[in-house]
């Protein structure tokens, strides 16, 4: 078992527009991209950002060695209990998880 | 073949001066340039102003406009002022009309403006000409009425509509980030999957490429594709650069919607011309049935205040979740008695899981926290009234009644920070058009003459 943000180059998280954010797992490498993409199952990643997991759009990229995930912002960007208004460190909870 | 130069990722970001001047040197036939996005925040479309400085905005623009009068091709910005609202594109006609006067300068002007008219809209929904994208808010008329700025964005057909009045520098409110690049190649027949293509993969600037703060790039459209190629001295642009790019800031990494059709990457070639230039073919644009452009709307969400207390007692820092939640529930209850009204308070815990909220499953909590307390309420008067009520909680509040009263600090007299009105994001939504001009209006002037 390895934490994720230790396995892979980078974890990126940041808005798609006000109401959608988006999460890049860069996985670097073919191997590394395998295990990621097998490792890390959508229904995690729905329960650890409290969504309901048919609303996560997930890609599985091969070609980049990227697994995406896009999802419903947990608070519409910038409303009143909103955190952080780039959505840049949603990132590290997907960093955070075991493979 | 059309080459677009992207001076950098937003005006006022800043770029290296020597790429523009390579860039300039390589004979563009437009200079295209964003000017915002929604990427800050709702306060900019709420209010209709700037996020950037208006010396940081003017010092480049005013490079940009001398840039342009070397290279004797059109300039064109979109989403002018962070949010593209007519006041913003207001205030960067009044920043040009200044520079023109200041250089001497003579030009034309073009300005294409975005905004919407609440009861117009309001109309128009009622009418069912307004449909919700995923995960839009539900909305009536009343929503839209209430908004204090609505822009519809602007595609490449308003865009070019603007470049055909053959004006020298058109100001455009809010566009597409891709429009004021597409534009060009399209009116000029280049392959339209990838002239989108191109102008998603440019319409951050260096961003795609390996030294992202270099800013310029250079984009050759052409009847098959686009080309890429970084103007900073150490940047390149490789195959991964490029396709990640479609990654960037987008919910789908291979579907890109905008105004009249949509970009499918799925079938995109990335080829490596050397180590610097990149050529992609292969992407497809689909027209839509119906013209839509996407709306965006901000409305009134109530007035701020603010105010920080620091603890570091380290009794107090063990137990600040159980002191944060004694003093909301006491607070809370004497704004009830003593304010009434509607309001929320919080109090959120910086050093602990302020970023992460209730999302975060394993904080660990230093020597110290900051205490942010933010109240929200209808008037600037209530806000302020219960942050005034939170203070001496902040200040005093005891653990326990047997004990001495505590003192924490406070980094500010006064403690509390007013944050004004605030506002929020209240469309996602699009408005179908029978003429894509329907929604926004074109006039020019000239400059210096």
């Amino acid at each position: 078992m390895s934490r994720l943000v230790d396995l892979v180059p980078k974890v990126r998280s940041k808005n798609a527009g006000p109401f959608w954010l988006t999460v890049d797992v860069f996985c670097g490498t073919p191997e590394v991209f395998a295990r990621v993409s097998g490792g890390l199952q959508t229904a995690r990643v729905a329960k650890a950002f409290q969504t309901d997991p048919a609303m996560i759009k997930r890609f599985d990229m091969p070609d980049l060695n990227v697994v995406k995930f896009s999802l419903p912002r947990p608070e519409i960007q910038g409303t009143v209990f909103d955190r952080d208004m780039h959505g840049a460190s949603f990132a590290q909870i997907l960093g955070d998880f075991d493979i | 073949m059309v080459k677009v130069l992207i001076p950098s990722g937003a005006l006022g970001l800043g770029y290296d001066r020597a790429a523009l001047a390579r860039g300039i040197a390589a004979k563009p036939d437009i200079i295209a340039i964003d000017g915002g996005s929604t990427d800050s925040g709702p306060h900019y479309l709420g209010t209709g102003t700037s996020k950037y400085s208006r010396g940081s905005t003017k010092a480049e623009w005013r490079e940009l406009m001398a840039a342009r009068a070397e290279a004797g091709v059109p300039l064109v910005i979109g989403t002018a002022g962070t949010c593209g609202a007519d006041d913003a594109v207001d205030w960067l006609v009044e920043i040009t009309r200044e520079i023109a006067a200041e250089t001497g300068a003579t030009l034309k002007l073009a300005v294409l403006k975005s905004g919407q008219s609440p009861e117009a809209m309001a109309h128009a929904f009622e009418a069912g000409r307004i449909a919700p994208l995923a995960a839009a808010p539900d909305v009536s008329a009343q929503t839209f009425r209430d908004c204090t700025n609505i822009v519809a964005l602007a595609g490449a057909e308003q865009i070019q509509v603007a470049l055909d009045t053959g004006a020298d520098i058109v100001i455009a409110g809010r566009t597409t980030d891709t429009a004021i690049i597409s534009a060009l190649p399209l009116a000029r027949g280049c392959h339209a999957g990838g002239a989108w293509h191109g102008s998603k993969i440019g319409e951050c600037g260096a961003l795609a490429t390996t030294s992202p703060n270099s800013g310029t790039i250079l984009i050759d459209f052409d009847e098959t594709g686009f080309t890429m190629t970084p103007m900073g001295a150490e940047a390149r642009a490789t195959t991964h650069t490029v396709s990640a790019h479609m990654l960037y800031e987008n919910s789908d990494p291979y579907i890109l919607y905008e105004p009249g059709g949509h970009l499918d990457v799925r079938g995109a070639s990335y080829v490596a011309l050397d180590d610097r230039q990149v050529r992609v073919e292969g992407s497809a644009w689909v027209p839509s049935d119906t013209y839509t452009v996407k709306l965006e709307g901000a409305r009134l969400a109530g007035y701020q205040t603010v105010s920080l207390a620091l603890v570091r007692d380290p009794h107090y820092v063990a137990h600040i979740r159980e002191w944060c939640d004694d003093i909301h529930v006491k607070c809370s209850a004497k704004a009830r008695d003593r304010v009434g009204g509607e309001f929320t308070l919080e109090l959120r815990l910086i050093g602990v899981d302020a970023t992460l909220g209730a999302l975060d499953t394993a904080p660990v909590v230093g020597s110290e926290v900051g205490v942010l307390g933010i109240v929200t309420a209808p008037t600037e008067a209530q806000s302020r009234e219960v942050a005034k009520m939170l203070n001496p909680y902040l200040l005093h509040h005891p653990l326990t009644e047997q004990e001495e009263m505590p003192t924490f600090a406070f980094p500010f007299s006064p403690a509390e920070m007013s944050r004004g009105a605030i506002y929020e994001f209240c469309l996602n939504h699009v408005l179908e058009l029978d003429d894509p001009m329907a929604a926004f209006s074109l006039t020019t002037q000239e400059l210096g003459a």
